[in-house]
């Protein structure tokens, strides 16, 4: 029972990292109908941010502060200079966008690994190891810390997107980008921000995971694919989806590792991932109607 | 016949090609540039053609690697077999994935795609009993030659680039082409746009499994991270065909040409130039340039993808009239 227990509280705090990582990807679907293929590299690069502010001595917590914000400008930058240009190219595909942003993946993995070459870092705390027991069950502090600023953070993107004026109009856009445009929002101006946003929030996700976990270049594709899988579970476009599907995803990986062995860890969010398709395609978005 | 002459004169310089050259390098690039026009033709037709992009090219390839290598390595015999089953194998993989995954479309499909590709070398790499696992598979290569090598693959080159164009004259062809301007439009015209897909699928499947067959004969080793990489066989495959011309006969065999001339420009530090150049003029940044260079290939490879969808979405052969008119000044009539 207590490995279970354990498991469960894993999963769950996992779960809240995933939560943030899904909401960036899903609220750049909504809006501009593209899966960004970016999003680990983009989280990646912002884990390297903290690992050089740790080593100036600057604790994780507040390298947050200092990696969103350069995150988000980096958003704002790949989507002005280099998505929206292909809206206008006339093309056979329209899938030019996602593979735009497997290159630019590329290039960032492979611009970090340039520098910081593609030994394993690891960003290290006081709190790194540090963990509570409440029964049998233990806590890692780092992780519940991470879980709450993750829900705060969650919490903030929906008042930011009901109640403010750019909230809304990114979620008109995300409705309907035409009826938008001629409500007189600046659509182009919207998927920039959008772009942002999404980078910013995952910057986030990249500053609470390093403590808990290794820093390497690689990082990147496996937290892509991630997070897509999260997005579809969670209904594309869906905020509160998108917190469904990263405990959804967090739970069956910590089930997977403890109950089959680590090795099925990736296994168990792929199946999850095809199962969800063939039975509920739309996710829990389906459910949920938000 | 006047269309089918460029391609013929070059054929006719392919084919004579391992007389002259005789350096085992370059004949290694040729043969890695006729592979890709397999892999780049098939990708062509189910994306260019048919519309439905494919990121997980890599599933197929190493479905037809494998084959080759577990026919070999269980019972004993050639893996030329899997020249034979290889493709039919991959189709074999591809038909119930189009049949559940052709429910989605546009970019869903090919994120779905991606995920049969992680799917298959995840299996590949925990199925160590069958696969052998990250260690992978070894073989023998049957000739110490290459040239045996270079005429197999230029023969399937030239199967491959030929059954294309069979294919986008024939009927199915233009159902593709339907399908990927309007779905719906040809649904309602009375195209059974599912099963035409899976047709698209099974064909392009079939191909780079062979591609894979023959990777694995050819260089004689295997692991899941080199049949079923993302960016080395999925996105290269892409590239090869972006790069050529999307919905063209002949792109991809321009494509291929240049991305396996670029990636092993950057590979090997553009062939040495700057390592020459340093030891020419005996300076040593030049020296430094060239093994950065080197390190920095994927870097170049992924600038590449950038810029080549910025600049040339349609391809050279796609964008042909554009380039002709912007850099040699004449008119796409003229």
């Amino acid at each position: 029972m207590d490995v279970f227990l354990q498991t469960i509280v894993a999963g769950v705090l996992k779960g809240g990292l995933y939560a943030l990582i899904g909401i960036g990807m899903t609220l750049i679907m909504g809006v501009m109908g593209i899966i960004n293929l970016a999003h680990g590299q983009l989280m990646m690069l912002a884990m390297y941010v903290t690992f050089v502010l740790s080593l100036m001595g600057v604790d994780p917590y507040i390298a947050l502060f200092i990696a969103m914000p350069l995150l988000f400008m980096l958003g704002v930058a790949i989507q002005k200079f280099l998505l929206n240009p292909l809206i206008k190219a006339e093309t056979i595909l329209p899938e030019n966008q996602v593979l735009m942003t497997v290159g630019i993946g590329m290039v960032l993995t492979e611009i970090v690994r340039f520098i910081f070459t593609s030994d394993y870092k690891s960003v290290t705390t006081t709190y790194s190891e540090r963990t509570i027991f409440l029964g049998n069950i233990s806590f890692s502090v780092a992780l519940m810390i991470a879980f709450v600023i993750a829900l705060a953070f969650t919490g903030v993107m929906f008042w930011f997107l009901l109640k403010t004026d750019l909230g809304r109009s990114i979620r008109a856009t995300a409705q309907d980008k035409d009826a938008a445009t001629l409500m007189g929002v600046n659509t182009g101006r919207i998927t920039v921000i959008t772009f942002g946003l999404g980078s910013g929030l995952v910057a986030a996700a990249g500053c609470l995971l390093a403590p808990v976990y290794y820093v390497f270049p690689d990082l990147g594709g496996p937290f892509t694919a991630k997070a897509f899988i999260i997005t579809i579970l969670g209904g594309l476009g869906s905020t509160v989806g998108a917190i469904f599907g990263g405990v959804t995803l967090g739970l069956a990986e910590s089930l997977g590792a403890t109950y089959f062995g680590m090795e099925y860890e990736d296994i168990v969010g792929l199946t999850i991932f095809i199962l969800v398709l063939l039975f509920l395609p739309g996710g829990f978005k389906r459910l949920t109607k938000v | 016949m006047k269309r089918n002459l460029y391609p013929l004169i070059f054929l006719g310089v392919v084919l004579g090609l391992p007389l002259v050259m005789r350096d085992n390098y370059y004949l290694h690039l040729m043969i890695l540039f006729l592979m890709w026009v397999v892999i780049g033709s098939a990708w062509n037709l189910i994306a260019g053609y048919t519309g439905q992009v494919s990121f997980g090219d890599a599933a197929f390839f190493g479905c037809g690697a494998y084959t080759a290598g577990l026919l070999s390595h269980h019972l004993g015999v050639s893996p030329w077999w899997g020249l034979a089953f290889g493709g039919f194998i991959a189709a074999a993989v591809g038909l119930p994935f189009g049949w559940i995954c052709f429910r989605m479309r546009g970019a869903y499909f090919a994120l779905a795609t991606l995920a049969l590709n992680e799917v298959l070398r995840q299996v590949a790499t925990i199925a160590e009993k069958f696969t052998g696992g990250m260690v992978g598979i070894l073989i023998m290569p049957s000739f110490t030659s290459k040239i045996p090598y270079y005429y197999i693959a230029l023969g399937m080159a030239v199967a491959s680039i030929a059954s294309l164009r069979w294919v986008v004259h024939s009927k199915p062809g233009y159902y593709f082409v339907s399908i990927r301007e309007d779905q719906d439009a040809a649904e309602s015209l009375g195209i059974n746009t599912h099963l035409y897909k899976m047709l698209s699928l099974a064909y392009a499947a079939f191909w780079t499994g062979i591609a894979g067959a023959l990777y694995m004969n050819y260089m004689g080793f295997i692991d899941p991270h080199v049949v079923f990489s993302l960016h080395d066989i999925s996105i290269m495959a892409i590239l090869v065909g972006i790069v050529g011309g999307v919905g063209t006969v002949y792109g991809p065999a321009v494509g291929a040409f240049l991305m396996v001339t670029v990636q092993e420009m950057f590979r090997s530090g553009f062939f040495g130039l700057f390592q020459w150049l340093g030891a020419l003029s005996g300076s040593e940044s030049l020296a430094k340039v060239a093994v950065v260079l080197t390190q920095a290939h994927v870097l170049g490879f992924g600038i590449l993808v950038v810029v080549v969808i910025l600049v040339l979405p349609n391809g050279i052969v796609g964008d042909w009239p554009k380039i002709r008119k912007r850099v040699f000044r004449l008119d796409a009539g003229a």
